[in-house]
């Protein structure tokens, strides 16, 4: 299977379930670059459907404090971008057909050599890359790189995003859409706001179902999936929910793989 | 020097294309920036996908007010009777017999706050009521950006934030009590290095979620699109006047232009309207730290790699995986892991030369300027002092040199005190 289907086949077989995408999101090498695949090992066994894997960058500007010191954390643990490709090749080794997804920061593929960072990807079994701070408009290299590697480059569409660039972005949308569902940065939040369902509904509509929308940004609790999946969302993606239970139990003797996968499942049952 | 061939789409896109030669006083070949906000390649707009409508909302804002009569008028009248423009251009005459050339200083150290820095926050309040917004954030590093902001907040009646790295927040505590005593929140960051760039990023994020309300009045000619535009737009007044009051004074061009690049604002205003003018040199003067073979240093231009950092493709201090490397040098307002995407481009084009001056030399330049003019000039300045002094030789006694002084020095007393206290021991 070529990589370009296991993102479309793993949507694809959803629909048929009647289901939303459960997508967890993890920063590789926190809180130790040996740590991070058993994370995704025990997030698979929970159900995730696709895993997002964090390349940490020193500035990550979207990123709210949860992300911003799990980065901090992988940083000092020594972690770089040929650690994070051995990681996700030792990943994608256990994932089966789970698609696998970057996420990262544009600097980090500039410093790589974005046809590099693509080439790598496609010999590691990364099936998509999502960059956090490169709007439509400065994509055109990453854009031909992840074509010509058949890697999906998946983009972030925001509340903030006009009708006028939303049909831009649609037009290059590969893989699913990053639906960023509040103003403001990373984070688990209590409560869902009145603007994510809004922002689902608006994108959802104009998407007219030729690409996956999946929302990411404040959502930490099964309630939340509900919510959105109603809204209408394909999929939800959650991270620091995650960070924040890996930081909490910190090292392995403390359960935590037990408590990822629980975590996971809860979460996934509530796509159902 | 620049390729003059270009289409005249790409030049200036902010302006209409009658008024841009009038507004830039620059030959329509200087591309800058481009509609993408490219200076050469360098620039852009590299950020999430949540800001890009708050970017072309500025621009758009910025493209349809700043060339008004009206809003020209203001910004005239508030630089002049609230922010005491012109500056004077000062023969520095015991200097120049030091140096062996005539030195003149430009005194952005007496405009109203003690630095260059009003010039921008006055343009950009003005800017920022037009577009209805009633809160002001900001990043500073030496704290001089934050206090002209907080100025500005209180005088144009915003509720003002000011972000400031915690190393910042504790070697300039006289200006996070001024900016206070203004009624600015002062709010100190704790993430990366805790200076400047950190404080640039939690700029980046209060904005993200308080898009509505607030506007980002950032203090340098960094960051995404069109930033990098209107900071020079507001700080080229420095070089405007330069250019006058040299005419006047000695009916002649300088030899060479001197200032201090740290994000580089003072530096794009001084030397912008001489971009032109080729017989003029160009030096920019970054920050040498401990040496650029310690790594301890601020040089961006000199050392740097090209990379993508709080918005822009420019040059930065980085690893080789692109991780921000942590600058240092003594002048806080000078350590920054960037610098200005339209100074990387000058260099580019070889229409700006770039040196640098140590921490030890700065503060060497520092005392000079203290005995000779009765000046006490800030650290980062004093490094464009520095560089004038190591080259003066090769000046003839009848050269001209300008050099921006771009602020006081009355907010590094502390670090000065100490560096010579530290000297004395030993």
């Amino acid at each position: 299977m070529t990589m370009v289907e296991r993102i479309k086949q793993t949507f694809e077989a959803l629909k048929e379930k009647n289901e939303a995408a459960f997508i967890p999101f993890i920063t590789l090498g926190d809180p130790a670059p040996s740590f991070s695949v058993k994370i995704a090992k025990a997030l698979i066994e929970g159900g995730a459907d696709i895993i997002e894997l964090g390349i940490p960058f020193s500035d990550p500007v979207a990123d709210g404090p949860t992300i911003q010191a799990s980065t901090t954390r992988a940083l000092s643990q020594g972690m770089n971008t040929d650690k994070a490709f051995e990681l996700a090749k030792k990943i994608r080794k256990i994932a089966g057909k789970t698609p696998l997804v970057f996420l990262t920061y544009y600097n980090i593929v500039l410093q790589r050599g974005v046809k590099n960072f693509f080439k790598d990807c496609s010999l590691s079994g990364v099936d998509g890359v999502i960059i956090a701070d490169l709007p439509v408009e400065e994509a055109e290299p990453a854009f031909k790189a992840a074509k010509s590697k058949n890697i999906n480059l998946i983009f972030i569409v925001a509340p903030s995003t006009s009708d006028r660039r939303l049909n831009i972005v649609l037009e290059k949308a590969d893989g699913f859409l990053y639906v960023v569902s509040l103003y403001g940065t990373t984070g688990a939040r209590k409560s869902l706001q009145e603007i994510t369902k809004k922002t689902i509904k608006r994108i959802t509509k104009r998407a007219k179902g030729t690409v996956p929308c999946c929302v990411g940004f404040g959502i930490s609790k099964p309630e939340h999936v509900l919510e959105v999946v109603r809204a209408g969302a394909d999929g939800v993606i959650v991270g620091s929910a995650i960070v924040d239970i890996i930081s909490k139990y910190g090292e392995l003797k403390n359960g935590v793989l037990e408590k990822v996968k629980l975590y996971a499942a809860e979460m996934k049952e509530a796509t159902k | 020097m620049v390729n003059k061939n270009r289409n005249s789409n790409e030049n200036f896109s902010c302006v209409d294309e009658g008024k841009k030669e009038e507004l830039t006083g620059v030959d329509l070949s200087y591309p800058c920036p481009d509609i993408r906000g490219r200076f050469g390649e360098f620039g852009g707009r590299f950020v999430p996908e949540i800001l890009m409508p708050a970017l072309e909302e500025l621009e758009e804002a910025f493209k349809k007010i700043y060339l008004t009569p009206k809003f020209q008028e203001e910004l005239a009248y508030h630089l002049r009777d609230f922010a005491g423009r012109p500056t004077p251009l000062y023969l520095a005459e015991r200097l120049s017999e030091e140096f062996g050339c005539k030195v003149y200083l430009k005194r952005e150290d007496l405009l109203h706050g003690g630095a260059h820095k009003l010039n921008n926050t006055i343009g950009q309040a003005l800017l920022a009521r037009s577009m209805g917004k009633t809160r002001l954030i900001a990043e500073t590093g030496a704290g001089q950006h934050g206090f002209a902001t907080a100025i500005v907040g209180a005088k144009f009646g915003f509720k003002t934030k000011i972000y400031m790295g915690l190393e910042d927040v504790k070697r300039q505590k006289h200006n996070v009590y001024r900016m206070r005593l203004l009624g600015a929140e002062v709010c100190p960051v704790y993430s990366g290095s805790k200076t400047l760039k950190d404080a640039i990023n939690e700029a980046l994020r209060d904005w993200i979620t308080n898009l509505e309300t607030t506007y980002y009045l950032i203090g340098s000619v960094v960051g995404p699109h069109p930033y990098p535009l209107i900071v020079r737009e507001f700080q080229r007044v420095i070089g405007r006047e330069i250019k006058e009051q040299i005419l006047k004074k000695e009916g002649r061009f300088p030899s060479a232009l001197f200032a201090c690049i740290g994000g580089g604002s003072n530096a794009i205003g001084t030397f912008y309207d001489f971009i032109k003018d080729e017989e003029v040199e160009l030096i920019g003067v970054e920050a040498g730290g401990k040496g650029l073979s310690t790594g301890l240093h601020s040089a961006s231009l000199k050392a740097g790699t090209e990379g993508v950092l709080h918005g822009a493709y420019t040059l930065l201090l980085q690893d080789k995986y692109g991780q921000i490397s942590h600058s240092h040098s003594v002048s806080a307002g000078l350590d920054y892991p960037g610098v200005g995407p339209e100074h990387t481009f000058l260099k580019q084009i070889h229409r700006l030369r770039v040196e640098t001056a140590t921490d030890d030399e700065a503060l060497e330049a520092f005392k000079l300027v203290c005995k000779l003019e009765g000046i006490i000039p800030a650290l980062e300045p004093s490094h464009a002092i520095a560089y004038a002094r190591k080259i003066a030789e090769k000046f003839d006694q009848d050269d001209i040199i300008v050099i921006t002084l771009s602020g006081s020095g009355a907010k590094d007393l502390d670090i000065v005190r100490e560096y010579f206290d530290i000297e004395e021991r030993v």
